[in-house]
């Protein structure tokens, strides 16, 4: 049985293009083989609620890194200003997303205890981003919380600058749990309907599950979309899918 | 829901901001989450200088009818201000 012991710590890892980034760890103490998670934080970034997840994993027996995918836009400012500027920006560019959790997943397997393997999970725009992770890295579990543009494409009076990526579905790397709220816009239901769809017709293992009740952001505590029902069904399925692929 | 709707212009003023008054230049209008507002979307006003980085900035996050209210209370005021002066 766990004593629950973890220790977590800011530190620095190899992003994109080898520059190194500002990540935050947290993995159990006393474990001889973990599992390891990396989080991708919401677009409000990279902030204590955020740093409470990745502790979440940990405390339930997994290495969690969550890098700080802003660091470059705006070194050493809080998190609600570096989110503000790459919101002005359009967002994070997939390319060096990508680049950022490649280096994330290499520290991970190469951890004292790491079983090799790998998951990701990420919050609104890292929902798509966990998708785009997923199906660009070789991982082991993804989760897609409340994803927008998956598979709808900004209109164009939005200054996001991303592009939709069902396309890539084909080359899902693992099985995905897909947790979405019904009251949501973005996604909608029908883009969530939609992609299982895709995933279907491509062979792909996927479980979707989308709460009655819940819109957007429903597993933010600290936010007035937090719904605790759907957040606690939450919390168990992806200790449940974690456990069948990235456990022990 | 991430809105992402934002409005860019440039201003001119000062703001103060944590580490004290600062020239502003541009800002940024959006309705989105807030980071810190009681309520799920608000709108969003960022005054900024780009120039000083991220932090260079003074945030309000306003429920939509108050952000109304605000922008009421604003062309009121300009519209009473004595002639000559503006």
């Amino acid at each position: 049985m766990s004593n629950e012991a973890l220790t977590a710590e800011t530190i620095s890892i190899t992003g994109h293009d080898g520059h190194e980034i500002e990540a935050y760890l947290a993995r159990p103490l006393g474990t001889d083989s973990f599992g390891s998670v990396v989080v991708i934080h919401h677009m409000p970034g990279y902030d204590p609620p955020s740093k409470e997840i990745t502790r979440t994993f940990a405390a339930n027996g997994y290495a969690a890194l969550m890098p700080n995918l802003h660091h470059r836009d705006a070194p050493g400012a809080s998190p609600d200003d570096a989110a503000a500027a790459v919101r002005a920006k359009g967002g994070v560019p997939d390319e060096r997303f990508l680049g950022d959790v490649s280096g994330a997943a290499d520290y991970l397997r190469a951890l004292d205890g790491s079983n090799g393997k790998v998951g990701v999970i990420g919050y609104c725009s890292g929902g798509r981003q966990s998708f785009l992770a997923a199906c660009s890295l070789q991982l082991d579990a993804a989760v897609d919380c409340y994803g927008a543009f998956v598979v709808s494409t900004p209109t164009a009076e939005l200054p996001l600058k991303v592009g939709p990526i069902a396309h890539l579905a084909g080359n899902l790397s693992c099985p995905l749990l897909g947790l979405f709220g019904a009251e949501d816009k973005y996604p909608a239901p029908d883009e969530v309907e939609e992609l299982a769809k895709i995933l279907t017709e491509a062979g792909k293992e996927h479980e979707f599950h989308v709460y009655d009740g819940a819109g957007h952001a429903f597993f933010s505590v600290n936010r007035p979309a937090y719904r605790a029902e759907a957040a606690n069904d939450g919390w168990q399925r992806i200790f449940d899918f974690y456990g069948r692929y990235l456990a022990g | 829901m991430c809105t992402y709707l934002t409005e860019k212009i440039e201003v001119a003023g000062s703001g103060k901001g944590a580490a004290g008054w600062f020239t502003v230049t541009d800002a940024t209008v959006y309705f989105d989450h807030p980071q810190h507002a009681p309520a799920e979307h608000t709108l969003n006003i960022d005054f900024l200088n780009p120039a000083g980085g991220p932090s260079a900035r003074v945030a309000v996050e306003l429920t939509a009818e108050s952000a109304r209210a605000l922008a009421k209370a604003i062309e009121a005021t300009l519209d009473s201000a004595p002639s000559g002066l503006i």
